[in-house]
């Protein structure tokens, strides 16, 4: 099953791969913040993802890898 | 080895292509352009660069990132031109590229005249740009010394990564004298440099920058730069002492008003006055030191220059108040003739006997 | 598994301080992509500018300099005439390339180096804190247009690649966005093959990308991707403005 994992501790969460993803696969976290203190985007819907890697993509802190 | 006749520019850049400068950008300016045009040829020749910029920033500019690839490079203008250069020579001072600059200085200020002068001294030795930093300032009298500083100021350069600077008068730059060459330096023995970004990956990487942002790191950095000028000024001082040793009055100018000096030492001595002459070739760093030791025996000291008075407050700070500097200058292109100096250093004379 | 995406390392480790959503950051990562693809690392020396990119190289992980503002052409002139079998890059902003360096801009253009440019315009100056930008476009705010850019007061936004176009000597100019996925696959694809012309020693390769500026549009990061689709494409319309290779777009 394709998979992505996200560094948290490089997300902004400025939610461009939320937006990105066709499957609703990533969400940004309503209460969890990072470090550096943002509300960081985090898998929701992870049995869904087909690892298109639009997320990744999208992200401009390099922060998701994905595998298929 | 036997001399051939050349002019002042072309001496400048046969000492510089003959110590391995392999890159000149330049833009036209008077009286200078005779060193873009001679490179124009030249450069080519020995498989060096050679590009006519859009000005003078973008040609400084060039320069950095041709010396910052490791390459010995090298740009020329005149006094306006040089001030634009001022921005890129400040970034080149800090992250520390080897190059050559050369002004031939004419009248300013403003767009002034294009007859020689010699008023920029102030912003060669002085930095020139913003922030702490100094150049080192080479000053040639002849052709032959135009060509050997050049080939000096690349090896200085290189050595303490300092941007080194030939500061000529218009005369250098319009006279022709028999010059004696050095031979062509090949490429292989000028020393490698490894901070130079000429391509190099991940841990190999270097990067060549004048932004340091966090004051703990850039004041490090600046003190490093002091320590580097305080070296030069150790190692690196030269100057011409003529008749100097037992002189009751010491004149002292750089450049080819050194050459009309030493012709009114000679006609002083005629007179009867023990006259000598101090000729700074490093104006930065400073020769103060000749100035200390003749301050021993001699009763005053006169600064002539193409300017209303630059170099004297290097020479005052050099004497320190043991005896006076007085000054003599010309500026909007006028060139004084030994008569006057002579005058002017009889009054200096006069001044420092009367009684106190 | 595989891995279908991984960061390339022709970035380094270094976090980017970019502003959330700001895709500067996707724009290093196609750059990088790009050498990394083309095989280029061990001969790349890449220029940064001074503006949001100033800190550029702490990014790439190859010989970097740092530029003067705008002067970053003409460094790279410096580099590619001494060194011509290096991929000499230069990656610049809107004030930076169109605004303090364009004469350094038209003529490294003009001389045709053999240079490949990446141009960020997000229509403002970003590092300084929002003014306007040579970019700026008509009736967007900026902190010294506050009403809006008005043409009678400030003028019209400068078109580089039209401007640019006009010259004989680039091989090769393009404008492209980040707005959405698609049109950052588009965007590599040209600053590959910008970078694949120089390589090639074919002449002067320029790439303009379309970036968003949350911060100082006051915009979400997604609704600046938006603006940059609706707005900021209109005024700089996406397409190819030289191609002397006549290579047909895939």
């Amino acid at each position: 099953m394709p998979k992505i994992t996200i560094d948290e501790s490089l997300c902004k969460g400025c939610g461009l791969c939320a937006n990105a993803c066709p499957k609703k696969v990533i969400s940004l976290s309503a209460h969890r913040m990072n470090a550096k203190g943002y509300f960081v985007a985090e898998k929701v819907n992870p049995q869904n993802c087909i690892g298109c890697a639009f997320c990744a993509i999208m992200c401009p802190d390099c922060a998701i890898e994905v595998e298929k | 080895m036997s001399k051939i006749l050349l002019h002042g520019t072309e001496a400048i850049c046969e000492g510089a292509i003959r110590n391995g400068c392999r890159a000149f950008f330049g833009y036209p300016i008077t009286p200078q352009n005779e060193v873009p045009e001679y490179m124009s040829v030249n450069m080519p020749k020995v498989g060096g660069a050679f590009v006519q910029a859009e000005s003078e920033v973008a040609a400084i500019n060039m320069v950095y990132g041709a010396g910052g690839a490791g390459v010995r490079a090298m740009t020329s203008s005149s006094s306006p031109g040089v001030s634009l250069k001022q921005e890129g020579i400040s970034y080149i001072a800090c992250a520390r590229i080897p190059c050559v600059i050369v002004n031939i200085m004419r009248a300013g200020p403003g767009l002034g005249g294009i007859l020689p002068a010699q008023g920029d001294y102030f912003q060669a030795t002085k930095g020139g740009g913003h922030g702490d930093y100094h150049l080192l300032v080479l000053a040639p009298c002849s052709v032959q010394e135009a060509c050997d500083l050049t080939y000096l100021a690349f090896d200085l350069s290189d050595k303490y990564r300092v941007p080194a600077m030939i500061l000529a008068d218009g005369m250098i730059g319009q006279l022709m004298e028999p010059v004696e060459l050095p031979p062509m330096r090949p490429l292989s023995a000028i020393p490698k440099k490894d901070w130079a970004t000429d391509g190099g990956y991940g841990a190999e990487r270097r990067v060549l920058n004048s932004l340091i942002i966090k004051p703990e790191e850039l004041e490090p950095h600046v003190n490093e730069l002091q320590r580097t000028y305080e070296l030069i000024a150790a190692q690196e001082k030269r100057c011409e002492e003529y008749m100097t040793e037992d002189a009751e009055i010491v004149l002292t100018a750089y450049g080819t008003v050194a050459r009309i000096c030493k012709s009114a030492a000679k006609q002083l001595r005629k007179e009867g006055i023990k006259a000598g002459v101090i000729r700074p070739i490093t104006l930065y760093p400073f020769p103060s030191e000749a100035y200390a030791k003749a301050a021993e025996h001699a009763k005053a000291f006169l600064s002539v220059e193409l300017s209303l008075g630059q170099m004297v407050e290097d020479v005052r700070l050099a004497v320190n108040g043991r005896r006076p500097v007085a000054f003599y200058g010309r500026t909007g292109g006028n060139v004084p003739e030994e008569g006057e100096i002579v005058q002017a250093a009889k009054s200096a004379l006069a001044k420092a006997r009367l009684p106190e | 598994m595989a891995k279908v995406f991984t960061k390339t390392k022709m970035l380094t480790d270094v976090p980017m301080h970019y502003c959330p959503g700001c895709t500067h950051g996707i724009v290093h990562r196609l750059v990088a992509e790009s050498i990394e693809e083309l095989g280029l690392q061990e001969k790349a020396i890449g220029i940064a500018p001074v503006g949001c990119a100033v800190f550029a190289y702490d990014y790439f992980n190859c010989d970097m300099q740092e530029a003067a503002h705008g002067r970053a052409p003409a460094v790279a002139t410096g580099i590619k005439r001494c060194l011509p079998d290096r991929l000499v890059f230069v990656y610049q902003g809107d004030g930076d390339l169109a605004s303090i360096g364009m004469a350094e801009t038209v003529h490294a253009a003009a001389r045709g180096e053999r240079i490949t440019i990446i141009f960020i315009n997000n229509s403002i100056y970003g590092m300084t804190g929002g003014q306007m930008a040579p970019t700026t476009l008509i009736g967007q705010k900026a902190t010294t247009c506050q009403n809006g850019r008005d043409p009678v007061v400030n003028g019209y936004p400068v078109r580089v690649c039209e401007l640019l176009a006009t010259l004989d000597a680039p091989y090769y100019i393009e404008r492209v966005s980040t707005q959405d996925v698609k049109h950052v696959l588009a965007a590599k694809k040209a600053i590959k093959k910008a970078l694949r012309f120089q390589a090639e020693g074919r002449g002067y390769s320029f790439v303009e990308v379309l970036v968003s500026c949350p911060t100082n549009w006051h915009m979400k990061p997604v609704d600046a991707l938006r603006f940059m689709a609706e707005e900021t494409s209109r005024t700089f319309p996406l397409g190819v403005y030289r191609d002397k290779s006549e290579e047909k777009g895939e």
